[in-house]
């Protein structure tokens, strides 16, 4: 995989042998990739920043949501930005963070997935993903010095399973396998503790959904950066599914019915906070 | 110090076509055959996992004869370059018409540069939105690059295969019929030699098992809802569809 290795192959490494993607821009043509250059001393202007992606496993798969604001300091930098990405057919990541490095982290993050299967024949395994993932962080260290961090998550089944699988990161590129149910960015806090009130084990997939789209509620109740549903625009979260069939995109009519029903749930009770 | 002789330069290019030629009939045929909702391509490969036909983008398949380390090091070169022009440009970019360009030129510098030629024959399809914007190009083992329309076959007999195609293939089919198109070509070199050995003599027919079918599908997008259009169809699928068109 790395070049060293590839040495040893004096066929191969003419050939440019890898499957990885990241390895063979990296070596190739290092320009393109997101990261990797060195930034010289000054102020960075605001950039917009994602910001709550909450998960959470359920019977038969695993479920990720994201709010869809972009903040710029205390400016709203976008109110449609999808920060929840399929990654292929069976894992998606959510991103937090610098959302311009972190919207060309997923793009490289799912050219790399399907390159592999491509020159391969095969899928990577989850835990494979999960790790290549964690390179592509590690390798923006340079950057996040610099306060242009991109935290993902990133969720899935191993394909032949429906048992679902979360793993947070952490600038460095650790990578954490979560239980149950996690989030990342600004709103997280809250988030996760809605989700430790809502989930419960043995969860269906319709429950999940309304546990996820509650969860951004909540998160986006006190939290600025974090957009809640907006009723006016009929902008809902990006909510996506993974279960043993594949990954698959909730349907905003399916996600309208679950916010209507939260929203008129709180409103009847009169909840003040 | 040996002594040098003098080759023609004609005679040294044809020295190389015949090699290049001699080491693609080899092998069996592949043939890349359009249809109504997509591209089939069919191969006769006995192996489940060396694989003569593979995914390169969104909407382009490669199809390969010949000697498998040199066509599988093409068939790499061609998914890394589509997959960097994709990245670095966009998705819709990708087309099978620069891909060929860059197989061709690739090629033409091996056949007369390199030790020896490329022994190998490559197809590279793109699926169009209609069956009249499908796109199947041929490459030879000099450089050399054919737009074909409708249908292609290469290696092993390839001029028999590609006659019974010529004599069966017509716009619209649907799949089930165009496998069976594929197949019944496929087969006929076997015929041929059976009949030459004893008249009237029926030849084993091929079974899914020995056939490598793969296909891209012109309306992926909406029917399995993925961006890439490429689909192996499993040996039962196959199965049942040749069994299917038998009855019929």
């Amino acid at each position: 995989m790395d070049a060293e290795q590839r040495g040893g192959w004096p066929s191969m490494s003419a050939a440019g042998a890898t499957s990885s993607f990241l390895d063979y821009v990296g070596s190739t043509n290092p320009g393109l990739l997101p990261f990797g250059r060195t930034l010289p001393a000054g102020q960075l202007p605001p950039t917009p920043h994602g910001t709550t992606i909450a998960a959470l496993t359920f019977d038969g798969g695993v479920l990720m949501a994201g709010d869809r604001r972009a903040t710029m300091g205390t400016m709203i930098a976008n109110r449609n930005i999808e920060k929840v990405f399929p990654a292929d057919r069976f894992s998606v990541l959510g991103i937090a963070g610098t959302a311009g490095l972190a919207i060309d982290i997923v793009r490289l993050f799912q050219v790399e997935l399907e390159h592999y299967e491509k020159i391969e024949g095969a899928l990577l395994s989850l835990d494979g993903k999960a790790n290549r993932l964690g390179a592509m962080i590690r390798a923006n260290l340079p950057m996040a010095l610099q306060g242009l961090s991109v935290v993902p998550l990133f969720a899935g089944v191993e394909s032949g399973t429906s048992v679902g699988r979360l793993f947070s990161y952490d600038v460095t590129g650790g990578r954490y396998e979560e239980l149950e149910h996690h989030s990342v960015g600004s709103g997280s806090v809250f988030a996760r503790g809605a989700m430790k009130k809502l989930w419960r084990p043995g969860l269906d997939r319709e429950d999940a959904v309304a546990v996820a789209v509650e969860a951004l509620i909540d998160a986006a109740d006190d939290d600025s950066a974090t957009g809640g549903p907006d009723l006016v625009r009929q902008v809902w979260p990006v909510v996506y599914v993974v279960t043993g069939d594949g990954a698959q995109r909730v349907s905003s009519e399916e996600l309208a019915a679950v916010v209507h029903a939260i929203v008129e749930r709180r409103t009847t009770e009169r909840r003040e906070a | 110090m040996s002594g040098q002789f003098y080759v023609s330069p004609e005679q040294m290019m044809k020295d190389r076509a015949d090699f290049a030629r001699k080491g693609i009939a080899r092998g069996r045929s592949v043939v890349v055959v359009s249809y109504r909702d997509g591209i089939a391509l069919v191969a006769e490969n006995p192996s489940p996992t060396m694989h003569k036909i593979g995914e390169i983008y969104d909407r382009i398949a490669f199809a390969a004869v010949g000697k498998y380390n040199e066509f599988e090091s093409l068939r790499q070169a061609g998914v890394r370059y589509a997959d960097v022009r994709g990245y670095s440009y966009a998705r819709a970019d990708v087309s099978a018409r620069g891909l060929a360009s860059v197989y061709a030129q690739s090629l033409g510098t091996v056949f007369t540069a390199e030790q020896k030629p490329f022994e190998v024959e490559l197809a590279v399809a793109e699926v169009g939105a209609s069956q009249a914007e499908d796109h199947i190009f041929r490459l030879t083992f000099d450089g050399s690059i054919a737009d074909e329309s409708g249908y292609l076959a290469m290696g092993g007999k390839a001029d028999l295969v590609q006659g019974q195609l010529r004599d069966t293939w017509h716009v619209g089919a649907e799949l089930p019929q165009t496998i069976a198109w594929a197949v019944a070509a496929l087969q006929a070199p076997r015929q041929e030699s059976a009949g030459n050995a004893i008249a009237g003599a029926v030849p084993e027919p091929l079974a899914p098992g020995n056939l490598e079918v793969a296909v891209l599908e012109r309306n992926g997008h909406e029917v399995r809802g993925t961006h890439r259009s490429f689909r192996r169809l499993p040996a039962f699928e196959v199965e049942n569809v040749l069994n299917a068109q038998r009855e019929a």
